[in-house]
C-alpha cells in the first residue's frame, strides 16, 4: 500500500517538474511555429494585401492558381536543381579537400585556414560580395577573362548562366562546412587502422578507396541529408544576389514566396505559396526519413 | 627501374597534382576576400579606372570613416542587443526543457521530444506572414523586440536536440545520490545538472549566436527603419544610399565580417566545434 502511494507521489512530482520545465519552450513553439503554420493555411484561402482590414474569402481559388502557376513550379524545379548540383559538386569537393588536409597534416595548415574563411561570412554578405564580384563591370571573372584577352562575362544577367553562377556561389559557401565535417570524420578513424593498412603494403590511394571512404560513408550520408534539406529552404544568398532574377531564372520557392508577399503585397497568394512549400518540404523530408529507416534496417 | 623508385615518383607526381588542384581552390576561396578588402580602400572612380586587382592609391580608410560616420554603429548595437537577449532566453529555457527530456520518465516524453525536434525541418517562410501580422498587432513591428521571439523559437529545436543528448551523458548516479540526500528535481537541476552542462551550453551559444547574428529573413520582414535594423540589413541600406559607390559597400562588408574573424582568432577550435554542432545528427 505504502509503496504504491510513494510511487504515485514520485510520478506526480516528476510530472509537475516536467511540466514546469517544459512549458516555456512549448509555449513559444505554439506561438511562433505551430499557430503560424495553421494561420498560413487559413490566410491562403483569402485575397488580402496584408495591410487593409478587408480580407476576401476566396476558398480554394489561390490553390487552383498555385497548381497551374508555372513560376512556382519553375522555382520548385530550381530548388531541385540546386539540391542535386549541390550534392554532386560539394560532396566530392569537400571529401577531396578533407583528404588533402588529412594527408598533408600540419604542412598544409595555410590551406586549411584559407579554405575555412567562407564559413565566417554570413549568407547575406556572401550574396552581396558576389553580386559585385560576378558583375559584368568591375567583377573578378570579367577582369580575369580580360587579362587573358577575352571579353566581358555576363554571369548574373542571363538565364541559364545565372543559375549556374548561383550554384557555384552556394558551393563556395558550403563546401568548407562539409570539408571540416569530413575532416572530423577522418580524425575519428583510429591511427592504428591507417598504420595497419600501410604496413600491409597499401598505398595512400588504396587506403583512401578501401579503408577511409567506407568508414566515412555514414558521415557523408548525413552531410547529403543536411545539404538536401538546406537546399529546399534556401533563401538569403539568392535573394540578395539575384533577387530571383533575371526574370524568374534563379527564383526558388522561398524567394518567390517572399516577393509575392512583401514586394507585391499579395499576401493571400503568398501564403498559398508558403503553404505549398511547407507541403513539399515536409513531404520530401518524410520520404527521406522513410528511406533512411529502410536503409538502417537493411544495414543493421 | 626498381619498384621502389617507381612508386616514389608516382607518389611525388600525385602530390604535385594534388597541390595544384588545392591551389586552384585556394585562389577561388581567397580572391573574393582580396577583392573585398583591396577595393574597400579605393575611391569610387579609382576602382573602375584602375581595375579591381590594382593596389589602392593609399591605404587611408576613407570609406570606413565615412561608413562609421553614417551610423553603421547603430546597426551593430541593435545586433548586439538582440543577440544578447535572445541567447540569454534561449539558453535558459532550452536548459530547462532538456533536463526533463533527458533525465525524467513521464508519459508524453517521446511525443514532446519528437514535436520539438520536428521543428528543425520547418521552413521559416511558412511562418513569416502570420508572424509579421502578429508583430504589427502587438505593436512591436519595426523594433528590435519583434525579432527576439522568432529568433529564440527557431533556434529551440536544434538546441534542445543537442543539449538533450548532452545531458543524457551525465551519469545517473550523480543525481541519485543528491536525491537521497534530499534534493528535489529543481535543486537537482540548478545545483548539479546545470553546472555539469556548461560545455554543452557554450557550444550552443556559439552555434546559435552565429546564426542569430547573421539572420536576415525575419530582420528584413519585421524591421523597416534605421532605429531597428540589425547588421545584416546594413549592407542593403548602404547600397540604397551609395548606389554606384562599390568601395563603400565593400567597406561595409568588411565591417560585418570583422566580428566573426575576431571571434575566430580568439576561440579557434571552439568556434569550429560550435559551427559544426548543427551537423551532429546520428
Amino acid at each position: 500500500m505504502d509503496n504504491v502511494s510513494l510511487l504515485n507521489s514520485r510520478q506526480k512530482s516528476t510530472r509537475i517538474a516536467a511540466t514546469v520545465f517544459l512549458s516555456p519552450v512549448i509555449l513559444l513553439m505554439l506561438i511562433y511555429i505551430i499557430y503560424p503554420i495553421f494561420s498560413t493555411f487559413e490566410i491562403s484561402l483569402n485575397e488580402w494585401n496584408g495591410i487593409s482590414a478587408n480580407k476576401v474569402f476566396v476558398g480554394l481559388e489561390n490553390w487552383k492558381t498555385l497548381v497551374k502557376d508555372e513560376v512556382f513550379w519553375k522555382a520548385f524545379l530550381n530548388n531541385i536543381i540546386l539540391m542535386v548540383c549541390s550534392i554532386l559538386l560539394q560532396m566530392p569537393l569537400a571529401v577531396a579537400l578533407a583528404t588533402f588536409l588529412d594527408a598533408g597534416g600540419k604542412k598544409v595548415n595555410i590551406y586549411k585556414v584559407a579554405w575555412f574563411l567562407p564559413l565566417l561570412m554570413s549568407s547575406v554578405a556572401i550574396g552581396f560580395l558576389f553580386s559585385y564580384a560576378l558583375a559584368t563591370t568591375g567583377g573578378i571573372v570579367t577582369t580575369i577573362s580580360q587579362a587573358f584577352g577575352g571579353g566581358k562575362v555576363d554571369l548574373l544577367g542571363r538565364a541559364p548562366q545565372a543559375l549556374y553562377a548561383v550554384i557555384f556561389v552556394v558551393a563556395w559557401q558550403y563546401t568548407p562546412f562539409y570539408m571540416i565535417y569530413f575532416l572530423a570524420g577522418y580524425s575519428n578513424i583510429s591511427i592504428d587502422i591507417y598504420e595497419a593498412t600501410i604496413i600491409d603494403g597499401a598505398t595512400r590511394g588504396q587506403y583512401f578507396r578501401h579503408v577511409a571512404l567506407p568508414l566515412l560513408r555514414p558521415v557523408i550520408y548525413t552531410a547529403c541529408i543536411l545539404s538536401l534539406i538546406g537546399s529546399l529552404k534556401y533563401f538569403d544568398l539568392i535573394y540578395v544576389m539575384t533577387g530571383g532574377g533575371p526574370g524568374t531564372a534563379t527564383d526558388l520557392m522561398a524567394t518567390y514566396m517572399y516577393k509575392m508577399s512583401f514586394k507585391t503585397f499579395r499576401m493571400g497568394y503568398g501564403s498559398t505559396v508558403a503553404a505549398g512549400m511547407f507541403v513539399l518540404v515536409t513531404g520530401i523530408a518524410l520520404v527521406i526519413q522513410r528511406l533512411l529507416k529502410v536503409r538502417d534496417s537493411v544495414d543493421g | 627501374m626498381d619498384k621502389y623508385v617507381k612508386e616514389k615518383i608516382k607518389s611525388r607526381a600525385a602530390w604535385a597534382v594534388a597541390f595544384i588542384l588545392a591551389s586552384v581552390w585556394f585562389l577561388a576561396t581567397v580572391l573574393p576576400f582580396i577583392y573585398m578588402v583591396m577595393n574597400s580602400f579605393k575611391g569610387q572612380f579609382e576602382m573602375l579606372k584602375k581595375g579591381v586587382f590594382q593596389l589602392p592609391d593609399s591605404w587611408y580608410p576613407a570609406n570606413y570613416i565615412d561608413v562609421l560616420q553614417k551610423g553603421i554603429s547603430s546597426y551593430f548595437i541593435h545586433s548586439v542587443i538582440v543577440l544578447v537577449i535572445s541567447l540569454a532566453i534561449l539558453l535558459s529555457i532550452t536548459a530547462c526543457a532538456s533536463y526533463p527530456l533527458s533525465r525524467m520518465r513521464f508519459k508524453l516524453r517521446n511525443a514532446v521530444y519528437a514535436l520539438i525536434v520536428a521543428g528543425m525541418s520547418i521552413p521559416i517562410h511558412v511562418t513569416l506572414i502570420p508572424i509579421f501580422k502578429m508583430s504589427t498587432k502587438l505593436g512591436v513591428y519595426d523594433s528590435i523586440w519583434a525579432l527576439i521571439g522568432p529568433y529564440v523559437t527557431f533556434t529551440i529545436p536544434i538546441s534542445c536536440y543537442i543539449l538533450t543528448s548532452f545531458m543524457a551523458t551525465i551519469p545517473k548516479e550523480v543525481e541519485e545520490s543528491a536525491e537521497i540526500d534530499g534534493c528535489n528535481k529543481f535543486r537537482n537541476f540548478f545545483s548539479i545538472i546545470l553546472p555539469l552542462s556548461k560545455s554543452g551550453l557554450s557550444t550552443l551559444a556559439i552555434y546559435n549566436g552565429v546564426s542569430i547574428w547573421n539572420e536576415f529573413s525575419f530582420a528584413n520582414t519585421l524591421t523597416q527603419s534605421k532605429r531597428a535594423k540589425t547588421l545584416p540589413l546594413a549592407i542593403q541600406s548602404f547600397q540604397g544610399e551609395y548606389t554606384m559607390n562599390i568601395p563603400v559597400i565593400m567597406a561595409v562588408l568588411v565591417l560585418t565580417v570583422l566580428p566573426m574573424i575576431a571571434l575566430f582568432i580568439v576561440l579557434q577550435d571552439k568556434l569550429v566545434k560550435g559551427l559544426m554542432a548543427g551537423a551532429v545528427k546520428g
